[in-house]
């Protein structure tokens, strides 16, 4: 099963429910996979804390041409949809930053003189955090594609067990990217007019994939009832609200799993299972 | 005109609300949300929105099922993983191919290779893009649609904007609130900017995305500045991550205390210097002074 743990706003708890999901299902002897696809921003590691046994480069390919075939007809710039190849008179023109690795430029020009060549965007680190499997993308600072770093990293996805897919927080491609076929979507929004707000785009997106979902409230507390109020209207299931607790908080900020140090986290998180379970088959 | 740009790395570390207290405080200046995506600045500016335009980001393919006799070529080529064999039946095939436009990225190479021209790009509205006026001056704000690709270049459109307004009226400043993370939106946002504002809070995980984020400030040779949000969250973490701004040579222009009247602000729509004085609205004060005197001073 394929669980991919989102949220339209950042900081609403999406890594904290990710790492104690899969510690917690680790500890009762489910196989489990945690992959972090946040690579701008990857904090699973933190809590988690793998070993890392395993490194990879992830590249896209990118343009690279042979001046000496080309004779400036300008086919590719015309082609290129992301202005990653421009033909401008005598030069042709390549920002590799803005490629997208569609290989479009290569199969339009009729010299044969563009060859790809990898162009590196990040690292994918495997590894074991105790009984969990650990998968993490990383972005390298100052790249600006994500979206292949993001497939590299789901190609570790385990072909049984359970995986738990951290997404990075939004509504535009890399979430969509995180959460395409997996199994359920859930949606962790806090009850604040930002959430609110955000979770509502958030819902807007996961419809468009027409994923089932589910949401769950972090930080719950008196003021959570305009969040539950849009989930009932919206016939979107709360599969568990977590109480505010500075405790949490402050556990949470020295890198420690929540389930260390708050006694019942552990069967929140299993009370969560169940119900993701029950939502994924329904 | 300087444009200052608020981002944080990791999602939730308090941004908007800041960029909010810094619009009440802030003279002469055109506000722009660049967090296309989950933008949230309009829920405390209650804007009334001027001028609005469509956004058209990237194109999608479809594929016409009568012309389809599912050769197969276009799931070949794309790189995308787009290409779907689950199409409704033609004429001559019973199952034909089916761009999920979830996955395409508008690149045409389907289009190219399709041996049956049965395949078409065309544009489609990703979103929307606002010029508002605010109790606290221009605002310029926008609104991805959901799955929506390319933000980088509505952030683009946003930025323009905002600077065009400063400029149109002799503002001095142009204060934008950004997306989380450090790809292609952020760097829409920050490259060129004047100077960033780095909101970090006093976590573990908000030093190490803070890290990544002056990164990415070096590497786009911006300025920065840093304010620890949070701070009294986890006083160890605060120290290091003041520890860590001073062997890099950034500047913390201030720390603001845990304090749930962020979200009473929210819920009022305000920002938590509207609400009255005290102890963290003193202290955001006292930020956005150190702030706007380094301002000053930068290029």
């Amino acid at each position: 099963m394929r669980i991919a743990i989102a949220s339209g706003k950042g900081g609403t708890g999406k890594t904290i429910v990710a790492t104690n999901l899969a510690a917690t299902l680790a500890q009762d002897d489910h196989p489990v996979t945690y992959l972090d696809c946040d690579v701008e921003a990857p904090n699973g590691h933190i809590f988690l804390k793998p070993e890392i046994a395993h490194r990879e480069t992830v590249s896209v390919p990118v343009p690279e041409v042979n001046e000496a075939k080309c004779t400036r007809c300008g086919r590719c710039g015309e082609f290129c949809q992301y202005s990653a190849i421009v033909c401008l008179g005598d030069a042709v023109l390549t920002f590799p930053d803005l490629c997208h690795g569609c290989g479009g430029c290569r199969l339009v020009c009729p010299e044969g003189a563009i060859r790809e060549v990898p162009r590196p965007i990040g690292e994918i680190e495997r590894g074991a955090a105790g009984a969990v499997q650990f998968v993490q993308g990383r972005l390298r600072i100052g790249q600006a594609v994500v979206a292949p770093l993001i497939r590299a990293v789901k190609r570790h996805l385990p072909r049984t067990g359970i995986a738990i897919l951290d997404a990075p927080p939004g509504n535009s491609c890399p979430v969509v990217e995180t959460i395409r076929d997996t199994d359920l979507v859930l949606l962790v929004a806090e009850p604040t007019p930002f959430g609110l707000h955000d979770l509502r785009l958030a819902v807007e997106t996961v419809r468009q994939t027409r994923l089932p979902h589910a949401v769950v409230i972090n930080r719950a507390g008196p003021g959570g009832g305009d969040v539950r109020r849009y989930c009932d209207r919206a016939g979107i299931p709360i599969l568990l609200e977590i109480p505010e607790d500075r405790r949490i908080a402050e556990t949470y900020s020295r890198g420690e799993l929540a389930l260390r140090t708050i006694p019942a986290y552990a069967g929140w998180m299993r009370a969560l299972f169940e119900n993701v379970r029950h939502e994924a088959l329904v | 005109m300087k444009e200052l740009v608020v981002l944080s790395g990791k999602g939730g570390t308090g941004k908007t609300s800041l960029v909010a207290c810094l619009a009440a405080l802030a003279e002469r200046k055109v506000l722009a949300d660049c967090d296309v995506d989950a933008a949230d600045l309009h829920l405390v500016l209650d804007p009334r929105v001027l001028h609005q335009e469509e956004f058209r980001g990237a194109k999608q393919a479809s594929i016409a099922a009568d012309r389809c006799d599912a050769c197969g070529q276009c799931a070949v080529y794309c790189r995308f993983d787009a290409v779907r064999f689950d199409g409704p039946a033609s004429d001559v095939v019973e199952k034909t191919y089916r761009v999920d436009p979830i996955g395409c990225e508008g690149c045409g190479v389907c289009v190219h290779v399709c041996p049956t021209q049965a395949i078409e790009l065309a544009p489609s509205v990703t979103g929307e893009w606002y010029i508002s006026e605010t109790r606290h001056g221009p605002l310029v704000h926008a609104r991805l649609g959901p799955a929506g690709e390319n933000s980088g270049k509505l952030v683009t459109i946003v930025r323009t904007r905002a600077r065009a307004i400063a400029e149109e009226r002799s503002l001095d400043l142009v204060i934008a609130d950004g997306a989380p993370g450090i790809g292609c939106p952020v760097i829409a946002s920050v490259a060129g900017a004047s100077m960033v504002l780095g909101v970090t809070e006093a976590t573990l995980s908000g030093k190490h995305d803070l890290e990544r984020l002056a990164g990415l400030a070096a590497h786009f040779k911006i300025p920065m500045l840093v304010c620890i949000n949070k701070a009294d969250l986890n006083a160890e973490v605060a120290a290091a991550i003041g520890e860590w701004c001073q062997r890099h040579k950034i500047q913390v222009v201030g720390s603001i205390p845990y304090d749930r009247r962020f979200t009473e602000a929210q819920v009022q729509g305000k920002s938590l210097v509207e609400l009255g004085d005290g102890a963290t609205a003193e202290a955001i004060r006292s930020i956005w002074q150190e702030t706007r005197t380094a301002l000053g001073r930068s290029q």
